[in-house]
């Protein structure tokens, strides 16, 4: 076998594989959430927020679950139930005075435990219920590349808040004194990371996507000395390794979310070097 | 607004956190242009009032008045406030120039101008910062990070300065050349500044009047009479030490 031989064949497979309605799909939906995901990830990175993503992640598996429980398109269902367990960790941290740790780890356990019992009451098949948890390249539905649109384009309308959220993170007290809603944008940023987590969870899987909205941020904080940089960084990388993780996942047929969070975890392990010798 | 309308009214103030009454019906009026220290023991409320007069505290009793219109009408953009240290996200990725600019348009902004870079500039040139214009945020020290938020606040040409014990965390020389700035700005501007503090030696020095507080007011005068054994010894229980080394502060 030549040396040229396998990047040849692998390329032969690239182009076959685009070829294929249901790797277009997931191309694109990989694509569109590596974009929102990383963008919100920088939020999520400097608000100290990567708990909530993981406790959403799991609520969207409690909808996902009744959605198959009751026969619906699990998206119509994990959707209002993932926002509202977000709301609802956002109104019982500040209602109660307990730590967010501690209420995020209440509803993670309660969503949980509430997919496990829909799920116990399916008469067979959990299939659709193993692709939400573990990420799967086939399921992309149009409905999922819909919704996956809807929140990018609702992103896009809500980038001029970009500032105003990062300044109450650098100083919430200056920004709530200076009468910025900075309350109800907490609640804005967790159901905007709610709904992003949910049209993720079926290529990424629950059980990893917090991990996909941080690890771009993670790693762009390291070799970024300004928000904006850091922010711009976070997409760029998001999008890359969603796009290539994706193509490892088909051509050596390998689970997608995990293929993804392994690439992205190698660009962290680069990025802390490069960060290294940026610092010195 | 009433040109003549004293900077801040307060009258009546109480404020309960929780069960706890943490302000009890305070009641004061501050000139335009002066300079006034909060003094009082460790949960005195004096960090609440600064708070009360920022508009953080949303459940209140009495009235609070800022040049004269009452604190959910005033423009928010006439008060500069400078944090304590600690409330601040150190870990933040921005440069000096993007922190002291969200003074100035309530945002952290993504790109500077070369007009609004020279702004920021001469601003940090007030409190001797210019050189750290350009530098990460998160490498400054805790002296070079309150001149920074100073420059934060005073961006706006306040009218009136909130300062939440700006000196905690600072050595000596700094602390030294904060209170410089601080004289300089007030003597300048004719702003008003109210100034929570724990050192005493600087009330003295430096304010025209102090707010002696235990929860109710004390007293609420000159430093003079503020500072009396009379006054001290109702706020604290007993009077304030005099370290040897001359720095003055109160104990609990």
């Amino acid at each position: 076998m030549s040396a040229t031989f396998i990047p040849t064949v692998r390329s032969t497979r690239m182009i076959e594989a685009m070829q294929y309605d249901f790797m277009q799909r997931a191309l694109l939906a990989g694509i569109l959430t590596g974009i929102v995901g990383s963008y919100y990830g920088a939020f999520i990175v400097q608000r100290g927020m990567s708990f909530l993503g993981n406790g959403l992640a799991h609520a969207a598996f409690g909808g996902v679950a009744l959605g198959l429980l009751l026969q619906q398109e699990p998206l119509y269902i994990a959707i209002p139930f993932t926002v509202a367990v977000a709301a609802l960790i956002t109104w019982v941290r500040d209602k109660s005075g307990l730590g967010s740790d501690t209420v995020i780890g209440i509803f993670f356990a309660l969503s949980m435990a509430l997919g496990i019992v829909f799920l116990s009451r399916l008469p067979s098949q959990t299939t659709d219920a193993f692709t939400y948890l573990f990420g799967s390249i086939l399921g992309v539905s149009n409905i999922d590349l819909w919704a996956i649109g809807f929140i990018l384009l609702v992103t896009a309308f809500m980038l001029p808040m970009w500032g105003r959220w990062a300044y109450a993170t650098i100083d919430r007290e200056a920004a709530k004194a200076d009468r910025l809603p900075v309350k109800f944008d907490d609640y804005l940023l967790s159901i905007l990371v709610a709904l992003v987590i949910v049209v993720s969870a079926k290529i990424i899987g629950v059980v990893l996507i917090s991990a996909f909205l941080v690890i771009p941020a993670a790693s762009a904080r390291l070799v970024t000395y300004r928000f904006i940089g850091m922010t711009i960084v976070s997409v760029v990388l998001g999008l890359l390794t969603a796009a290539a993780g994706l193509m490892v996942s088909y051509s050596m047929d390998l689970p997608s979310g995990a293929s993804i969070i392994l690439l992205q975890v190698a660009v962290f392990v680069v990025c802390m070097f490069v960060g290294k010798g940026m610092r010195k | 607004m009433n040109e003549n309308s004293p900077a801040i009214e307060l009258s009546g103030l109480s404020v309960h956190l929780g069960d706890h009454l943490t302000l009890d019906d305070v009641t004061a009026s501050c000139g335009r242009g002066e300079f006034i220290a909060i003094i009082g023991p460790n949960g005195a409320g004096k960090t609440t009032l600064l708070r009360a007069v920022l508009g953080l505290i949303k459940r209140y009793s009495g009235t609070i008045k800022i040049f004269g219109k009452s604190i959910d009408r005033n423009d928010p953009s006439e008060i500069g406030f400078v944090p304590q240290l600690k409330s601040i996200d150190r870990n933040f990725p921005a440069i000096t120039c993007d922190i002291v600019s969200t003074g100035l348009h309530k945002r952290l902004p993504g790109f500077i101008s070369r007009k609004e870079h020279d702004l920021i500039h001469d601003t940090l040139e007030l409190v001797g910062a210019s050189h750290l214009c350009d530098r990460p945020f998160g490498i400054l020290s805790g002296g070079e990070m309150q001149r920074v938020f100073l420059a934060r606040a005073l961006i706006r040409r306040p009218k009136l300065l909130l300062l939440d014990e700006p000196a905690t965390g600072i050595d000596a020389i700094g602390e030294g050349d904060l209170y410089k700035i601080l004289d300089r700005f007030t003597e300048t501007s004719g702003a008003t500044v109210l100034m929570v503090t724990h050192d005493m030696l600087v009330a003295r020095h430096h304010a025209d009047k102090i707010l002696l507080l235990n929860r109710t007011l004390i007293c609420f005068d000159t430093p003079e009479i503020a500072l009396s054994d009379k006054y001290m010894s109702e706020a604290f229980g007993h009077v304030g030490h005099i370290h040897p080394h001359g720095e003055e502060h109160a104990h609990d």
